[in-house]
């Protein structure tokens, strides 16, 4: 009889590092109660942190656990986005915190907890291991969004985002049975060799209904029905954590699953992908439009950008991936400096949220005004910041694929949705200021500057990113 | 000399005091002084090192001059390459030439937020000499498009009553029209492997790929142009804008959707650009007539002048599509001239806006009698924008209407109407404004030039003049790469014609 091997551990050490680190802060949060929220929150930050550089020092590769956990160059760079945006949105909840009476050690806890089931679904190689990361992610996220349990918005995001989650779940769960039934594997690379072999119409329905799954969680059209209500209902730091690192997280997990699992079927799965991008891309440009809140409008501006990024998926190339690398960490980085904005939105008697509440910003407050400038714009696609080159590279791997229908509705699409973001430099420039909001805590001034920064000079690192995300996407080709 | 990168000195130079206006923190009366001295200052300097361009600038030579080239994005094949050749290089003087006299123009006009306002002046310096030194077809996107971004704020936050309408207008027909070029370009580097201006104009796209290709640039061009029927955003623009966004607008602006005919279309897309002659030659007529008849029936200064510029583009796309020495070096001519006079039009139109605060024709009349230098002033300009021989506005229009009649008879007879038109419309603004009694109660007081606004003006009244009698300077610049751009123009259609008989 052989003995089991011994996993090699050091793979997964930043997810082990996560799991016991969340259980003893849980720890210190229960015994010391809420007093305690402002050391468990800082130590958080440095459990994520510390994940980070471990995954940027060790350079080591390979697969572990029955080869249902995988590190390559792309779960790496994945990973390490998703790290930096839970402790962006962690760090950004301190002042809210203190203002909002909205102290809870559970916080950081849950969302370190939901960056665990994210780590596990980018480096998940294997139907089961893909579930678990997920269900992990996502049971923290309904709570998170449910954590200001005595406002009935908060709450009523929660309910909403649990039910239909859970229906999503649901599907995906079906969806992976059927692949599992068919194929006889749940191991990506033996569903690839078993579909190479023979492919049968319950594999594409197997397909379809986790594809369905997997685009509620990163709220692409038709499954997006979700997206405005919870943003707008959850705690503004919960939604600034959700438009980031779990997108990118479910991005991740989406493009192994394609490229690995099912890509003996890539005639059937770009189709399907082409429709959610296009359906995204459409409904989040005109569906902004009405919208009055800002973080409504955020809401639609992340299903639109789901929709460009998924465009370079729709390619099915090398060129494809490496530009929806490009594209989640430059959108991530957009969306973190926009909401350190919305959440300097406040007033002396508290935090506003419509978009009217901006006008005359530019009087009030240049500075700030000038990085959400360029951060809409760069939102809009506009050269030559950092959206631009993000949707550069992915239309011109669609393009590469012959795309040109895909890729012209993409365009107009980008052109209606520049108008949205307009209407808010509008506001900021062109109307009459009002009475201005509370100074800008530190930590957020630190994120909007980083962001800001990062944004209008994207140019001057641009080809050692563009290498970068290259070089992730070879891990599949 | 050789060694010193002279264009992105000159295109980043104003970038730089951007960055020093930006340091200045503080918003006082000083402040402000200090901030347009910085603005002035570095205008000027820029416009003083471009001269460098031209002296050291070979005539003889057709290629690429000056040329700059540091890798940047691998991945995409992208450089940083820059260079200009007699097509590109009079553009970018026109640039920094006139850059100094929008600071001037706007130096009592702006009292509110001046630091902004030459921040965005100068961030938009930088981005106009960028489009015309750019050889890499993505860096120039990159600039083409960043342009709009400071073009939006002007006409916004400086704008008058409708300005969020027409800045609006202006960023999304524009942007509208860029996108589609954008694919082109990604559709162009799969098929050439390069984005690379020199090489793309070197490789010979198949011929049905060109017309599409071809439509797609030229949405982007045409908008910027503005051709007819997409000239829609331009009157708005220009009547919402601020003098000195409105001289930017009609001198430079305007002028990158023929350099982008010239730079792209011809050279890169041969075989379509002869195909749809036809078609910009429609619309060239069109627009000479018809927005001429719109101009006759305005009763708003800028709005003529707009309408008036629209006409005058006609002529550029018509010359430049005859693909004809006369032709093209009219049309690049015409561009230039219409730079100068539109631009001093829209500072005429300034200088009684800023005594009167109104642009209606009807509330003006009789200037003459107390504002005799204005209306000399004026008098040149408006004879410039009529094409009256003498006036570099006549050069253009003549040559690029010889190019017409050797492509297209009938074409340079429709187009010369154009000529009556613009006389008509021109002369009867004149008599509005200028002649007459001088009954208005409220122009009873109005002075006339001050030493500031004499200083913008007369400038270009001898520049206007001299470059009507005295062509050579700037043709002898444009020949021989115009040349080359026709020899290699008709090396693609004979050709064409000849694998088409040996099929």
């Amino acid at each position: 009889m052989e003995i089991a091997q011994i996993p090699n551990l050091a793979l997964a050490a930043p997810e082990m590092w996560l799991a016991g680190g969340a259980m003893v802060l849980l720890m210190i949060g229960v015994f010391s109660g809420d007093g305690a929220t402002r050391i468990v929150t800082g130590l958080s930050v440095a459990l994520l942190v510390l994940a980070g550089v471990w995954l940027i020092w060790s350079p080591q590769m390979g697969m572990a656990f029955e080869n249902a956990f995988i590190m390559d160059p792309f779960a790496r760079l994945m990973k390490i986005l998703v790290l930096i945006g839970s402790a962006v949105a962690i760090a950004m909840s301190v002042g809210f915190a203190k203002l909002e009476n909205f102290s809870r050690f559970e916080y950081p806890i849950l969302i370190v907890l939901a960056t665990l089931g994210m780590l596990l679904m980018v480096s998940a190689n294997d139907l089961i291991a893909l579930y678990l990361g997920l269900e992990m992610q996502a049971l923290s996220l309904y709570v998170v969004a449910a954590i200001n349990r005595d406002s009935l918005r908060s709450t009523e995001a929660g309910l909403k985002y649990f039910v239909l989650g859970a229906l999503s779940s649901g599907m995906l769960l079906y969806g992976a049975s059927l692949i599992y039934g068919f194929t006889g594997h749940t191991n990506f690379a033996g569903i690839a060799e078993a579909m190479a072999e023979e492919r049968t119409l319950g594999m594409i329905f197997g397909i379809v209904f986790i594809l369905a799954g997997i685009a509620f969680k990163i709220s692409a059209v038709p499954f997006h029905m979700w997206t405005p209500d919870v943003y707008e209902g959850a705690p503004t730091p919960v939604t600034a954590f959700f438009a980031a690192a779990p997108k990118v997280a479910a991005m991740a997990m989406l493009v192994r699953i394609v490229h690995e699992a099912f890509e003996p079927a890539a005639i059937d799965w770009r189709q399907i992908i082409s429709f959610i991008a296009i359906a995204s891309m459409v409904l989040g440009a005109f569906a902004a439009i009405g919208q009055s809140n800002i973080k409504r409008l955020m809401a639609y501006s992340s299903i639109g950008h789901m929709g460009f990024a998924l465009v370079g998926l729709a390619a099915g190339t090398e060129e494809g991936v490496s530009g929806v690398v490009l594209y989640m960490l430059i959108y991530m980085v957009m969306t973190l400096g926009t909401f350190a904005c919305i959440l300097a939105m406040r007033r002396s008697d508290g935090m506003v949220e419509e978009i009217s509440d901006l006008s005359g910003l530019s009087r009030t407050n240049p500075m700030m005004a000038l990085m959400l400038t360029a951060l809409m714009f760069s939102l809009a696609g506009i050269p030559p910041l950092a959206g631009f080159w993000a949707k550069y590279f992915v239309f011109l791997a669609a393009i590469q694929a012959e795309l040109y229908i895909l890729s012209v509705i993409g365009v107009l699409a980008s052109v209606v949705g520049a108008f949205y973001y307009l209407r808010v430099v509008k506001t900021i420039w062109f109307d009459e200021p009002q009475s201005g909001f509370v100074p800008m805590a530190g930590e957020l001034r630190l994120v909007l500057a980083a962001s800001g920064i990062f944004t209008i000079f994207y140019v001057l690192v641009a080809g050692q990113l563009s290498q970068t995300a290259t070089a992730a996407a070879r891990s599949f080709f | 000399m050789a060694s010193l990168p002279i264009l992105s000195i000159v295109t980043f130079l104003p970038l730089v005091g951007a960055a020093m206006i930006f340091l200045i923190w503080e918003d006082s009366e000083i402040a402000r002084r200090n901030v347009r001295y910085v603005a002035l200052l570095t205008t000027v300097l820029t416009f003083i090192i471009s001269l460098g361009i031209w002296v050291n600038f070979d005539n003889s030579q057709s290629g690429f001059q000056m040329v700059e080239r540091v890798g940047w994005i691998t991945e995409g094949g992208i450089a940083y390459h820059m260079g200009v050749d007699g097509i590109s290089m009079l553009f970018v003087i026109l640039t920094t030439f006139l850059m100094p006299f929008c600071i001037l123009a706007s130096w009592e006009s702006i009292s509110d937020r001046v630091r902004e306002y030459m921040i965005a002046f100068l961030v938009l310096e930088t981005l106009m000499i960028g489009v015309f030194c750019a050889l890499d077809i993505v860096l120039f996107y990159v600039f083409f498009e960043a342009g709009l971004i400071p073009m939006f704020l002007i006409i916004g936050v400086w704008g008058g009553k409708r300005r969020v309408y027409a800045s609006l207008k202006f960023f999304l027909y524009t942007l509208l029209g860029s996108v589609l070029m954008l694919l082109a370009i990604m559709a162009m580097y799969w098929q050439a492997k390069t984005t690379d201006i020199p090489q793309l104009m070197a490789f010979d796209f198949p011929a049905n790929m060109q017309t599409w290709l071809w439509f797609a640039f030229f949405a982007s061009f045409a908008v910027k142009m503005p051709m007819w029927p997409v000239h829609t955003w331009l009157p708005d623009a220009h009547v919402e804008a601020p003098t000195a966004g409105s001289v930017i607008l009609a001198a430079i602006l305007l002028k990158m959707g023929g350099y982008g005919f010239l730079r792209f279309s011809l050279p890169m897309f041969p075989l379509a650009s002869a195909d749809l002659a036809p078609l910009v030659f429609t619309l060239s007529i069109i627009a000479i007539i018809y927005t001429s008849l719109v101009a006759l029936m305005q009763d708003d200064m800028k709005k003529l002048i707009a309408y008036s510029s629209v006409a005058h583009m006609g002529y550029v796309t018509m010359g430049i599509f005859a693909a004809n020495t006369q032709g093209i070096q009219g049309g690049i001519y015409q561009m230039l001239a219409h730079g100068l006079v539109s631009g001093a039009l829209f500072l005429c139109v300034g200088v009684v806006y800023d005594r009167m605060h109104t642009r209606e024709i009807a509330a003006y009349g009789g200037l003459v009698n107390r504002m005799p230098k204005y209306a000399v002033v004026f008098l040149i300009f408006t004879m410039a924008n009529v094409g009256l021989p003498g006036t570099a506005g006549f050069v253009g229009e003549f040559l690029t209407l010889l190019g017409a009649f050797q492509a297209n008879t009938w074409v340079a007879i429709l187009a010369t109407t154009g000529v009556v038109l613009s006389a008509a419309y021109a002369l009867y603004l004149y008599r509005r404004v200028i002649f007459g009694a001088l009954e208005k109660e409220t122009l009873k007081s109005i002075l006339d030039l001050n030493a500031r606004e004499k200083m913008t003006l007369y400038p270009l009244v001898v520049l206007v003049i001299f470059f009507g009698v005295y062509p050579a300077p700037v043709l002898d610049v444009t020949q021989a790469s115009v040349d080359a751009l026709i020899t290699s123009y008709d090396a693609a259609i004979a050709g064409a014609v000849q694998t088409a008989a040996a099929n």
